[in-house]
This record gives C-alpha cells, structure tokens and sequence, in this order.
C-alpha cells in the first residue's frame, strides 16, 4: 500500500517539467539556468523589462547584481543559497529591483529562479509599460495597483473635505460674535447691537471703559492672573447691567456697554459709579490680589441730532481719556469737562 | 448611505445640469444641508429624497435619470477615478463583467464601510449573461445599465443591455456580446501618466 502511494507520487513528480509555454504563463519572471549560469529561458515579462527579445544564451551575472546575501558571485554561491530570499538588481537599464528565489532543478546543476518586483511594482509597471497580460493570473500585482489607485482617490477626497471645513471654520471664526476669553460680545456684535437700535429709532447711552493698573497685573503676576482678572470683570459687568444691554469686550482691556432706552444723566452716572466701585475691588488669583479700577467715558445719542456708531463710540473714548487724565477710577459724560483737560497727556 | 454614492448624485445634478439646478433639488429635498460630503455617512432617507428630488425637478423619468447617473460616473471627465478603478476589472469587456462579483469586495478594501450593491452574474452562453443587482435604493440596476453601457464604450465593445425588471428587490438585466473588438475603446494604462 505505501509503495505503491510512494511509486504514484514518484511519477507525478517525474511529470513536473513543464515545457516554455507553460513556464512562462505560470511564471512570467522565471529564468532558468544552466550548470555554468547561462540562461536557458527567460519569462516574457524579464525579457520586456530588459527590453530583449530574449535573455537566453546571455550568462545570469552579466544581467543581474546579487545585493543580498552578501557575496553571491558564482553559480555555485546561487545553488548554496537556493530556497533563500534574494535581492537582485538589474545591470544597466532602468536598473529594476527584484525579489526571487533560486532552486536547483530536479535533474542536472541547473538552476529555477522566479522574481518579482515586490513594493516596486508601481515604478516598474509605469517604466516599462506593462499590463494584466505581464502578470501571472494569480498574481495580486494588479489589485496592488488598484489599491494604491484607490486609496490616492480617497486621500485626495479627505484633503478637499479638509480644506473645505478649514475654509467653513475660517468663515465661522469671521462671522463669530463672542469674545472667547470673557463670554461677552466682540466688536463685530456691538457693531450689529449699536446699527440695530439705531435703525429703531432707540435713544441709548453708551459707555466706554478701560480698565486702570491692568498692565501691572499682567507684568507681575502673567497672563493668566490677568485673564482671571478679564473674565471677573466680564461677570461684575452682566451683573450690574439689564437683560437688554450690550456688554462687549473690544479687546486688550477695553469694554463698551450700550443702554437700549437709558438716556438720563443721573441714573447713568449711578450706574458708572457702581461698575467703578466693583471694578475696584480686589479680585483673587492664586492667593494675590490684583488690584484694578476703571475708568470711564460716556456718551448718550439723544445728544446728537443724526446719532452714528463711530461718533458715540468716539466721543465715549475722548470721555474715558479725560476720566484717565483727571486721575483714573470715575467716570465723565462727553462734553461735560473742558477741552484743555481732555486733550492733556 | 456613504457619502460616496450621495455625493456621486449630487455631482452628477451639478456637472449635467448646473449648480442652480442642484440647489433646488437640494431644496425640495429638504436636506438639512446643501452639500454632501464624500467621506461622511447619512441616513438612507437622504439617498432616496436626494433622488426623489432629482426626478422631480428635472420632470424626468426615475428609470432614466438613472441611467444617465450611471453613465455620468464613468464617461463624465470630473469622475476619471471611477472610471479608472473599475477598468482594474479586466482586460477585456467580458473579464471586466466577471469582475463585477468582486465590485463589492474592491470597494471595501479600498472604504470598509462603502456598501456597493451585492453583483451576481450569470453565465447562460459566453456571449450571453444576466447581471443581478441588490441595493438598498430602488433603480440601482437602471445606474448599472448606465454604468455597463458606458464601460462597454469604454473597452470599444459592442453589447446590448435590458433591463429585465425587478423581482422582490432584485434587478436583473440581460447581457448579450455582439463584438468585443467593435471599436478601439479608451486607452487604459495601470499606473496613471505622472500618477
């Protein structure tokens, strides 16, 4: 019984060899050596990337460098090595990398070589021309290609949508009307805010406040003592103001507040007093207190007979800047204090 | 739906017909936007409002805008990627057909959460196939008629293609091979030039 199961698998493998044809379809990349390492049949695909019509009688070492193993020089140094991965390069032309192995031949000192061109499948297909036809059937060199196709495809996709929401966050930002740091409104919101009253036909007053000392809270104890201090500020100002104001923060340690409908000096003036007496208490920070005060400067449109935004708002800062020159923490209505007084330092 | 297919009908609206037009089928569709976007999800009722829209809009038949949908994916010039992906098919038009089963598997090894529709082909005589298409939208196989046809062009075939109908949401449609060599197609290269 086993005898005769060794004699049946004996002949199979007896009936292995394999005439041209059908060694080149099965392996388009095969070179077959003699005992002296003269090639006896070359793969059609070996011979279009040697752009030959044929390789045989040509001797393995004039057309390929062995790089590894190291020190594979002769026919013999191949046999030693046979079964082993190598890595060849082509001499002269486009100087194509494969990979192959080498196994001796049933009979005889030749040799069987099958190459590949491994991850260099994309450089070689373009270089030199070839198609489906030049692989083997059951090669996965064309879903390779087809995977390296999609997959540009698709990072070309993930690149647009990127730019895409890069370019909506941008609008997004442009079009934003918080101030990050503190909550309140940006500039672009007071703006909107002012024209919108305006457009009503609403009477307002508006005050201008800049914080005093804030620069020395920030040299002594850093930015983030006097981001703490910003964003107290930002709730003592909610606090002390209606439902319906605009409390806004322009940047650095500006604000502005705009009174929809609260246009009487007085009531103003009590309100400007109040935010001075809470921006003046001390706020903590890590165990230190910063001390700050306010000043401030105060406009209100019923004065004018064709109210702008840039003119309250200008008119407020002129207002602030005689409230910092009379000496800091008190707020001034514009026009209510002498020219000389304001322009001065 | 993967955004893929979504945007795929959004382009073709806009590139046959125009931006205008692909806003007001965005419009009448109700979408809660006006763009979708390739490497997104959504919901399948977007897919068929998307469609459904198209159709409307357009005052065309379902069937036919369909088709062209199918033939815009791979003759239109802003789509060549398609086109080209699904050329690794097959050398030939009828290798290119006996890919199909594999359409599936191909697109999720390139996007594992792209559900193509499931392809079954059926060989009656060499020159004579029926091509089954399953899809969660209704008239897939009216886009795969589209997409045959065009392919055919594409590997200079000539075939005819009907549309068999529709049986428990299984689309079918009959293949016949008149000439594979009727004309010289598109030339195909597997690495693209400076790609």
């Amino acid at each position: 019984m086993l005898g005769g199961d060794l004699s049946r698998f004996t002949q199979i493998a007896g009936g292995m060899a394999l005439g041209p044809a059908a060694l080149n379809r099965l392996m388009p990349m095969h070179l077959a050596l003699d005992a002296e390492g003269i090639v006896r049949t070359a793969g059609p695909t070996l011979c279009k990337v040697f752009r030959a019509p044929m390789l045989a009688g040509q001797t393995f070492f004039s057309l390929f460098d062995v790089r590894r193993p190291l020190g594979v020089c002769t026919v013999l140094d191949l046999r030693r090595r046979a079964g082993d991965r190598l890595s060849l390069v082509q001499r002269g032309g486009t100087g194509q990398v494969f990979r192959g192995i080498a196994l001796p031949m049933a009979h005889g000192e030749g040799l069987v070589l099958n190459l590949s061109f491994g991850i260099g499948v994309f450089d070689a297909v373009r270089d030199h021309a070839l198609t489906d036809a030049d692989f083997a059937t059951t090669d996965l060199a064309v879903e390779l290609l087809y995977l390296m196709e999609a997959k540009s495809a698709i990072m070309e996709e993930l690149r647009e949508l990127n730019l895409r929401l890069e370019a909506a966050r941008q609008e997004a930002e442009a079009q934003a009307q918080t101030d990050t740091l503190t909550g309140l409104r940006n500039r672009r919101a007071l703006d909107a805010s002012m024209g919108e009253v305006l457009a009503n036909g609403t009477a307002f007053g508006l005050m201008h406040i800049d914080l005093d000392y804030f620069k020395a809270v920030n040299d002594t104890l850093g930015h983030a003592a006097g981001d703490q201090v910003l964003r107290e500020v930002a709730r003592k100002l909610c606090e002390e103001t209606r439902q319906g104001d605009t409390v806004a923060r322009l940047g650095g340690d500006e604000f502005v507040i705009v009174f929809p409908g609260l246009v009487e000096r007085a009531r103003l003036a009590t309100i400007a007093d109040r935010i001075v007496a809470r921006l003046s208490e001390p706020i903590g920070f890590q165990g230190h207190d910063c001390r700050i005060s306010a000043s401030i400067g105060i406009a209100i449109s019923s004065m004018y007979d064709r109210p702008t935004p840039g003119q309250l708002l200008n008119d407020a800062d002129e207002a602030l800047y005689a409230s910092k020159n009379a000496g800091r923490g008190m707020a001034l209505f514009h026009g209510s204090v002498p020219s000389g007084v304001r322009m001065d330092g | 739906m993967h955004g893929l297919i979504n945007r795929a009908i959004q382009c073709f609206v806009r590139d046959t017909y125009g931006p205008s037009v692909w806003k007001a089928v965005a419009q009448s569709a109700c979408l809660p936007h006006s763009n979708f976007e390739p490497m997104l999800l959504y919901p399948l009722e977007q897919t068929e409002a998307a469609i459904a829209a198209t159709v409307r809009v357009l005052d065309r038949p379902r069937d036919s805008v369909l088709e062209d949908m199918g033939t815009y994916l791979v003759s239109h010039p802003n789509v060549q990627a398609l086109r080209r992906l699904l050329r690794f098919g097959g050398v030939g038009f009828t290798d290119f057909l006996q890919s199909l089963e594999d359409l599936r598997g191909r697109g999720r090894l390139a996007l594992p959460d792209l559900e193509l529709p499931v392809l079954v082909l059926v060989e009656h005589a060499p020159d004579r196939y029926t091509l089954t298409v399953r899809a969660p939208v209704a008239g897939a196989g009216h886009v795969m008629l589209g997409l045959l046809r065009a392919m055919a062009d594409d590997y200079g075939a000539l075939v005819t293609l009907d549309y068999l109908g529709s049986k428990a949401g299984d689309e079918e449609i009959a293949v016949h091979l008149l000439d594979m060599r009727f004309s010289s197609g598109r030339p195909f290269e597997l690495v693209a030039p400076g790609g």
